[in-house]
């Protein structure tokens, strides 16, 4: 795979979406992952949800740290900027890169060994703080490029390969998320598009911290029959918390799911999320319920995917640092530099 | 009254407990006598500790202008009794030593004066609250001082109106804490000393600062929108004082603030984000000390090989490990220019004072930019936080950012084809495209993985060389748009050279004045950058012998001119200090004699310089 280039070719018939762009607008480099990787199919999802969300691909920022996961930015959107930064630390690059430009949109890629060990104080920094970004953990429980070591969100109940026992329990990253107070929080499964599609899209539209634990089966090193990442595994023991459908400001509500309660939440931009309770009990904006269903779930084996919590009125990082409504970069030296005569006033500061 | 009176030529110590208040009155102490316009350093040598420990702030007064530390101090104020013993030592014979004698005590010098003020005694008969009783000692010694030595009254009593404008009530108090020492002095003490101050007028161009405030100043007036910091002494004050100026300097008219400042959650973050805003085209900054850089290393191999603009200052202290947190050193040269695993070197900038910081502040960012690489900018504890009389700083408005090969919107759609680590001009700088540049053109991937020069993942090891060779290339672009050495070439015909950087400048001047009058001829070369300009090497070839003096044991700075250009290594003798203090002239002066006085062939290359400075 590695060595084909993709033809630069649009079929004159290809659908376009409201930016007069095609599907192929949205595409990356071909992947260099192994045939059939989650990864891969999060790439589409995200391709899928940029194109109907009909985003100016340039102006997404899409960051990563090291890992198999961290290589898919460049398997979408050719025409944003990319940064492959170092190993746990994509949050504190796209922090600063946030900072700098508060009216982008931005993905930030990370995989479990990335986030849940050695990024795992960026990450919890990265939510406290609230930042604007879009955190996606492409999550296989193992360590891909250096060939099969457990990580920290595989289960203790989960063998390797080989069959040895993993002596240590594992990190929860969506639940921390929500101890930690970001303010969307989802799980979902690289092999269900049809959830995770609309997850990203209201993620990419939450004004604040957004976290998506996608699963996300290792072909290769933990896709075997007693791993808890796997993707037999993860379709037999899925407890959905309920379907979501993400509808821009402009929309009616969207009601293609079969009968049941509809929840509307209107988040602070002014877009909706639809969202199909399917437990009496459920409410994704409360989150000692979410935790505690979360926990139980877990207990019981399952894995609760789809939207998890969310806080519709959360305010970002540039809320809280009183930073200027242009974006920081786009400051010329008259915005910034505060000249000679001012400088005579701060020189007799010091006399 | 003895007739043996100097003016405006003595040494001042306060020794005190740290967490006590001293501080301000201290520097009360050396902001008066700035304003009476006497040339003054300060230097406060404090320790790693909130309140409990010792602590000392001198003031080397000098009208003509020998401004290095001293080894002994003309009037010593003890007012921390754990210290007495090595303060009175400290003491030069025919000097002064006043102590709180609300205890009194004896002591084992005949060769000094002795002056005892009751000022714990003063201080509570005045007050009845602990606090001030406290705190007003500070003020009470300061009064006393003042009248001993002849600062000023009305200096004083304008900068505590200053101080406490609008706050009429801690205004009235200090004046009577400072009435309170003067009278005591007054009616019991045989006043003034021998060794008095003045007025004269020196400072009228010049300002009292830190070079941390200066460089803070510098990151502003440079345009640094994004500061992104961990605490960590003796850099700390740097990226406060970036706030406090920000805060109100970069107000917009909403009044949201043209700049983010944020506190990471460790250094590795801090510089992180750093990359990141440079990345996306603001100008930001770090501000660190050594165990920052240490930590920070990955991610500055990250920015040279994919080359981000960065500015980061590092406010050397006394290292190895956690060190001498509170102390001064020049310990992290070699770790700065070659941090990071792999084949990296790092721009170094190296201010010697704080109207450097603020120069190398705003410049570090056009070097950055136009570099697309990091910059270090060297200072140290003795410049960050301690305060310096220095030359006002200036400002021309014709100054414009320059921001190197950064490409704009419009220039991408007139390029033919655009990759962004192509050498296009021959000069090693390839362009530069922000994410959003434009819609269809521009974007790369940035990566530190090996990369072709549009950016692409290779594992071809001729690419991989080829860059790393442009690199190189780019460096040595740089050599000659850095600052360059300050040279003095005052005895031509002397073939001994020295060579110093940052802080040391002013005790190597002092030192230079007495090694003048001792018939010893050195010319003198100030590195303020590294790669080093072609005038580093000049020198050190022109010259037979050449000291380099620095303050760490490994001699770091005469290791990176070994390491990086081709010289003759026998000439360069180092001079080294690490003890964590500023250093005094007579330090230099007697390395240097002894050296050459136990050397015929060093002795033989000297020749007198050609007039006395």
């Amino acid at each position: 795979m590695t060595y084909i280039k993709k033809p630069i070719f649009r079929h004159p018939s290809l659908p376009t979406n409201e930016i007069g762009l095609t599907y192929r607008d949205y595409e990356g480099v071909v992947s260099t992952l192994c045939a059939g990787c989650g990864h891969d199919s999060i790439t589409a999802s995200i391709i899928d949800a940029c194109y109907e969300l009909s985003l100016p691909a340039h102006k997404i920022a899409k960051l990563s740290g090291i890992g198999c996961s961290s290589k898919t930015p460049n398997y979408f959107l050719n025409n944003a900027h990319g940064f492959n930064s170092v190993h746990g630390r994509m949050p504190s690059v796209a922090t600063g890169a946030n900072l700098a430009n508060r009216d982008l949109v931005y993905i930030g890629v990370s995989g479990d060994g990335d986030t849940a060990s050695i990024g795992l104080g960026q990450y919890c920094h990265a939510i406290r703080r609230q930042l604007n970004l879009t955190y996606i953990c492409e999550n296989n429980g193992t360590y891909g490029l250096t060939k099969g070591q457990f990580s920290a969100t595989n289960d203790k109940e989960s063998k390797n390969k080989k069959g040895l026992d993993n002596p240590f329990g594992a990190i929860d990253l969506a639940i921390m998320a929500i101890e930690l107070g970001a303010g969307f929080v989802a799980r979902s499964f690289s092999g269900d598009k049809e959830q995770l599609v609309p997850l990203l899209k209201s993620a990419l539209q939450y004004n604040g911290f957004s976290f998506i634990d996608v699963i996300s089966p290792c072909v290769t090193f933990n896709n075997h029959g007693y791993s808890t990442k796997s993707y037999d595994y993860i379709r037999e023991h899925r407890s959905l918390f309920g379907e979501l459908d993400f509808i821009p400001e402009e929309e009616t509500i969207n009601t293609s799911y079969a009968e049941g309660e509809t929840v509307t939440i209107k988040l602070h931009n002014g877009n909706d999320i639809s969202f199909k309770k399917l437990g009496a009990d459920h409410d994704p904006t409360d989150p000692h319920k979410v935790l505690n269903t979360l926990r139980n779930n877990r207990s019981d084996g399952k894995v609760t995917t789809g939207l998890l919590y969310v806080d519709p009125d959360k305010s970002d990082l540039h809320d809280t640092l009183n930073t200027s409504s242009k974006p920081l970069n786009s400051l010329s030296m008259n915005d910034l530099c505060p000249g000679g005569e001012e400088l005579e006033e701060i020189n007799n500061q010091f006399r | 009254m003895s007739s043996n009176i100097t003016y405006n030529e003595l040494v001042i110590k306060f020794a005190n407990v740290n967490g006590s208040g001293s501080a301000s009155a201290n520097t009360f102490c050396a902001k008066s006598l700035y304003r009476m316009g006497i040339p003054i350093s300060a230097k406060n040598i404090f320790p790693s500790n909130i309140q409990g420990l010792p602590t000392w702030y001198e003031i080397t007064i000098s009208e003509s202008e020998k401004l290095a530390r001293k080894e002994k101090v003309d009037v010593m104020v003890a007012m921390n009794a754990q210290t007495y013993a090595s303060d009175i030592d400290e003491v030069a014979s025919g000097g002064t030593f006043i102590y709180d004698n609300s205890i009194q005590r004896k002591f084992d010098r005949d060769d000094i004066r002795v002056i005892g003020i009751p000022i714990a005694k003063l201080c509570a008969a005045e007050y009845t609250d602990q606090r001030q009783r406290q705190l007003f000692k500070n003020i009470v010694y300061l009064g006393g001082l003042s009248l001993l030595i002849g600062i000023d009254i009305d200096v004083i009593e304008k900068l505590l109106s200053e101080q406490f404008k609008g706050k009429q009530n801690l205004f009235d108090a200090n004046l009577k804490a400072l009435t309170i020492g003067r009278k005591y002095v007054a009616d019991n003490i045989e006043y003034p000393l021998d060794k008095q101050v003045r007025k004269c007028n020196r400072n009228a161009n010049k300002i009292m600062i830190n070079g941390n405030e200066a460089a803070a100043l510098g990151a502003l007036y440079g345009g640094a929108t994004v500061a992104s910091w961990y605490p960590i002494t003796p850099s700390t004050s740097l990226v406060e004082a970036f706030e406090k100026h920000a805060n109100k300097l970069r107000k917009d008219k909403d009044g949201n603030i043209n700049a983010a400042v944020i506190q990471a959650e460790d250094e590795l973050s801090s510089v992180g984000m750093a990359i990141g805003a440079n990345w996306n085209g603001s100008r930001a900054f770090t501000s660190t000390s050594g165990p920052g850089v240490s930590l920070m290393g990955e991610f500055l191999g990250l920015a040279y090989f994919a080359e981000i603009p960065l500015v980061l200052f590092n406010i050397q202290r006394g290292g190895p490990s956690t060190g001498m947190p509170t102390r001064t050193q020049q310990s992290d040269i070699l770790t700065c220019a070659y941090a990071s695993h792999g084949d990296t070197k790092h721009i170094l900038l190296l201010p010697s004072d704080p109207n450097e910081c603020f120069e190398f502040g705003y410049k570090a960012f056009d070097y950055a930019e136009k570099f697309q690489t990091p910059i270090m900018v060297l200072s140290d504890l003795d410049i960050g936080m301690n305060d310096w009389v220095v030359d006002q700083f200036k400002w021309d408005d014709n100054y414009s950012h320059d921001r190197g090969k950064l490409v704009t919107s419009e220039d991408i759609e007139k390029l033919k084809s655009f990759a962004r680590y192509r050498d296009v001009d021959g000069d090693g700088i390839p362009y530069r495209t922000i994410p959003a540049t434009h819609p269809d053109y521009g974007s790369y991937f940035t990566r530190g993985t090996s990369h072709t020069d549009t950016g692409g993942y290779t594992e071809n090891g001729m690419i991989h060389a080829e860059m790393l060779d442009r690199i190189t290339k780019k460096f040595d672009t740089a050599k000659e748009y850095l600052p360059h050495p300050i040279i003095n070439l005052n005895s031509p015909k002397s073939k001994i050279g020295i060579i110093n950087f940052g802080s040391t400048n002013v005790a190597l001047n002092d030192a230079m004045q007495d090694l003048t009058r001792n018939g010893i001829g050195i010319n003198h070369l100030r590195i303020r950058a590294f790669p080093f300009s072609k005038s580093v090497v000049d020198f050190i070839n022109d010259h037979e012998f050449v000291f380099v003096l620095e303050q760490n044991r490994d001699a770091q700075m005469k290791k990176l001119l070994i390491s990086e250009e081709d010289l003759d290594t026998n000439k360069l003798i180092s001079i080294l200090n690490y003890d964590g203090m500023p250093l005094t002239a007579n330090f230099i002066v007697n390395n240097i004699t002894e050296i050459i006085n136990n050397n015929k062939n060093i002795k033989a290359a000297n020749s007198p310089p050609i007039k006395i400075v």
